[in-house]
C-alpha cells in the first residue's frame, strides 16, 4: 500500500503527454517523445529532439552495430530503455576541432582498443573527445545523445512535434 | 545578532529588530522590508507615496527563497509568486514587487530595486537562517518534512546550507563531483534499480572510460526542484533534478531551456513572462521533451516524486540576444 511505482517508458511502452493551449501555438513548445521518435527512425539515425543554439539532444534507436563515430569534444550517451554496449578506440591523431558534433570515424579507425562499457536503462557514459566509439545493441533500444549539432544530425521537427 | 548570522556576511545585512512575541527578526533590503509571523511572510515597499505590502504563506516563501539562494539567483526571473521575485543580472540582482504583474504594473504600484549580488544574497541567507525553524526543511517536499508555521523555535542550518552541485564533465570521474553512494534512496524511488554499468578499461587506459547509473543517482537526490549538473558539453549543461509537489517558484528564463521527463509525470503552468497571463498547460510523461521559450514563465506540479532533465545553455551573452530580438523566443520554427 505504501509502495510507489516509478514509471519509466520504453520503445514499446510509452504514452505521449499533451498541451492544453490557452493562447499562442502548440508548436512553440517543440514537444515530442524520444521513444516515439526512436521507434519511427532508422537504426542509428541521429534525430534532433532538442536544440539550443548549436547544442542538441538526439534520440537514437540503437539496433545492431553502428558505424564508428568520433568527436572533437566530449559527448554523453544515456541508455533510456535497454542494454547497449559501447566500444572505444583511442585515436592516434587529434580530431578536427573545426567540426563540432558527431563525425564518422571511417570504416575501421586506426586506434588502440581502450575497452567498453555496458549500459542498462538509466546508465550514462561519457564519449570522451578524441576517441572513436561504436554502439551495439542486440535488441532495439533508445539512447539519448548530449552533443552539438553536427554533420550527422537530422532535424525533422514537423514530423515529430505536436502542432 | 547570533554568531551563526555573522558567518553570512552580516555586515551587509540590515536588521530592523526582533518581534518580542513571535521571536522572528525583521530585515530591510533597500526599500523592502521583510517581516514574518506565525503564518506569513510580509514584504513591504513604497509606491506612489504610499505603503504597499504583500503576504505569502511562509512555507511557500521559504521554499522560494531557498531555491533562489541555492541557485545563486539562477537564470533570469525567479518569481516567488505572482507579485514578488528576483531578476538575475549576473553580478547584480533586481528584487521586484508587482513589476511583472500586469495589473500592479499598470496601476503603477510596483517597485523594483537593484542590489549587488553579495548584499541580497547575505540578506536572503540571513532570512532563511532566522525564519527556518528546527524540523522544517525548505528543500524537501511537504510530506517529507515538518511545519514552517508557528513562533520561532530553533534552527535548521544543515538543511539550508546545501548548494547546486558543480560538475566539470560528469559526476564520478576523477577530480569531479561525487556520486551519491552515501545518500539513501528516496522513499518514492525504492523500486529504481541500483546496479552500476559495467566499465571495462584496457590496462593502459584505466580511468579514461567512465559510466554511472544516472537514475540511481537521481533516486538518491535528497532535495526537490534543484537542477544539478550531470554532463557538460561546452556551454550545454544537463541538470537533472527530482520533483515532488510544486516548483516553489515560477521561473521566467532569460533564454530558452528544455525539459525532458525521465519518469512519471509533471504538469506545467505556462504564462506570459512579463504580465503573468496564462498561455498553456503542458502535461509531460516519461520520454516527453519540450522547449520552454524565452518569453514565458513556468511552474511545475508533480504528485509522485519524478525525474526531470532540465537542459540549459549557459552561454553568457544569450540574454541580450533574446532581449534585443536578435534571437526569437522560440528555438525552432516548423
Amino acid at each position: 500500500m505504501n509502495a510507489y511505482h516509478t514509471n519509466f517508458a520504453s520503445l514499446d511502452n510509452f504514452e505521449k503527454g499533451s498541451i492544453q493551449m490557452i493562447q499562442g501555438k502548440a508548436s512553440h513548445y517543440v514537444f515530442s517523445n524520444i521513444f516515439e521518435v526512436a521507434k519511427n527512425a532508422k537504426p542509428y539515425d541521429k534525430t534532433v529532439v532538442g536544440i539550443n543554439q548549436k547544442y542538441v539532444i538526439e534520440s537514437v534507436r540503437a539496433e545492431g552495430t553502428s558505424v564508428w563515430y568520433t568527436c572533437s569534444h566530449d559527448e554523453f550517451l544515456i541508455s533510456m530503455d535497454g542494454e547497449v554496449r559501447v566500444e572505444f578506440l583511442k585515436l592516434p591523431q587529434a580530431v578536427d576541432a573545426s567540426i563540432e558534433g558527431t563525425q564518422l570515424a571511417g570504416e575501421q579507425p586506426n586506434g588502440k582498443p581502450m575497452g567498453y562499457v555496458v549500459l542498462q536503462q538509466g546508465h550514462q557514459t561519457i564519449l570522451p573527445a578524441g576517441t572513436a566509439y561504436r554502439i551495439n545493441s542486440a535488441k532495439p533500444a533508445t539512447v539519448l545523445l548530449h552533443t552539438i549539432k553536427g554533420p550527422l544530425s537530422i532535424e525533422k521537427w514537423a514530423d515529430i512535434c505536436l502542432k | 545578532m547570533s554568531a551563526t548570522q555573522k558567518s553570512f556576511a552580516s555586515e551587509l545585512v540590515e536588521v530592523l529588530g526582533q518581534d518580542a512575541i513571535s521571536g522572528y527578526t525583521t530585515f530591510k533590503l533597500g526599500g523592502f522590508r521583510f517581516d514574518r509571523d506565525e503564518y506569513f511572510a510580509k514584504i513591504t515597499w513604497q509606491a506612489k507615496g504610499q505603503e504597499h505590502s504583500h503576504l505569502m504563506s511562509v512555507d511557500a516563501f521559504l521554499r522560494a527563497v531557498m531555491r533562489d539562494v541555492a541557485w545563486g539567483f539562477f537564470y533570469g526571473w525567479v518569481n516567488f509568486d505572482h507579485v514578488i521575485g528576483t531578476q538575475n543580472h549576473y553580478g547584480s540582482v533586481d528584487m521586484y514587487a508587482g513589476t511583472f504583474n500586469g495589473v500592479l504594473k499598470a496601476a503603477g504600484v510596483d517597485y523594483v530595486e537593484n542590489f549587488d549580488t553579495p548584499v541580497i544574497m547575505a540578506t536572503f541567507k540571513a532570512i532563511l537562517h532566522d525564519w527556518v525553524n528546527e524540523g522544517f526543511d525548505p528543500f524537501a517536499a511537504p510530506e517529507e518534512t515538518g511545519s514552517a508555521f508557528g513562533r520561532k523555535h530553533g534552527f535548521n542550518a544543515e538543511a539550508i546550507d546545501r548548494y547546486r552541485i558543480a560538475t566539470k564533465r560528469m559526476p564520478g570521474m576523477p577530480d569531479d563531483s561525487p556520486l551519491r553512494e552515501d545518500l539513501p534512496v528516496n522513499r518514492q524511488f525504492l523500486d529504481v534499480p541500483q546496479d552500476e554499468p559495467l566499465v571495462h578499461c584496457e590496462p593502459e587506459f584505466e580511468g579514461q572510460l567512465s559510466a554511472f547509473n544516472l537514475f540511481k543517482y537521481m533516486s538518491r537526490s535528497d532535495v526537490t526542484w534543484n537542477p544539478s549538473v550531470t554532463s557538460v558539453c561546452k556551454a550545454s549543461l544537463f541538470c537533472p533534478t527530482t520533483e515532488e509537489y510544486i516548483l516553489p517558484i515560477c521561473h521566467g528564463n532569460d533564454r530558452v531551456e528544455w525539459f525532458m521527463q525521465i519518469s512519471d509525470e509533471i504538469t506545467w503552468d505556462i504564462a506570459d513572462k512579463n504580465d503573468g497571463s496564462p498561455f498553456a498547460r503542458i502535461i509531460m510523461k516519461a520520454g516527453d521533451i519540450c522547449a520552454m521559450p524565452a518569453n514565458i514563465r513556468h511552474q511545475g506540479y508533480s504528485t509522485k516524486r519524478s525525474m526531470l532533465l532540465v537542459w540549459e545553455n549557459a552561454t553568457p551573452n544569450l540574454p541580450e540576444k533574446y532581449e534585443s530580438g536578435e534571437l526569437p523566443p522560440y528555438p525552432v520554427s516548423f
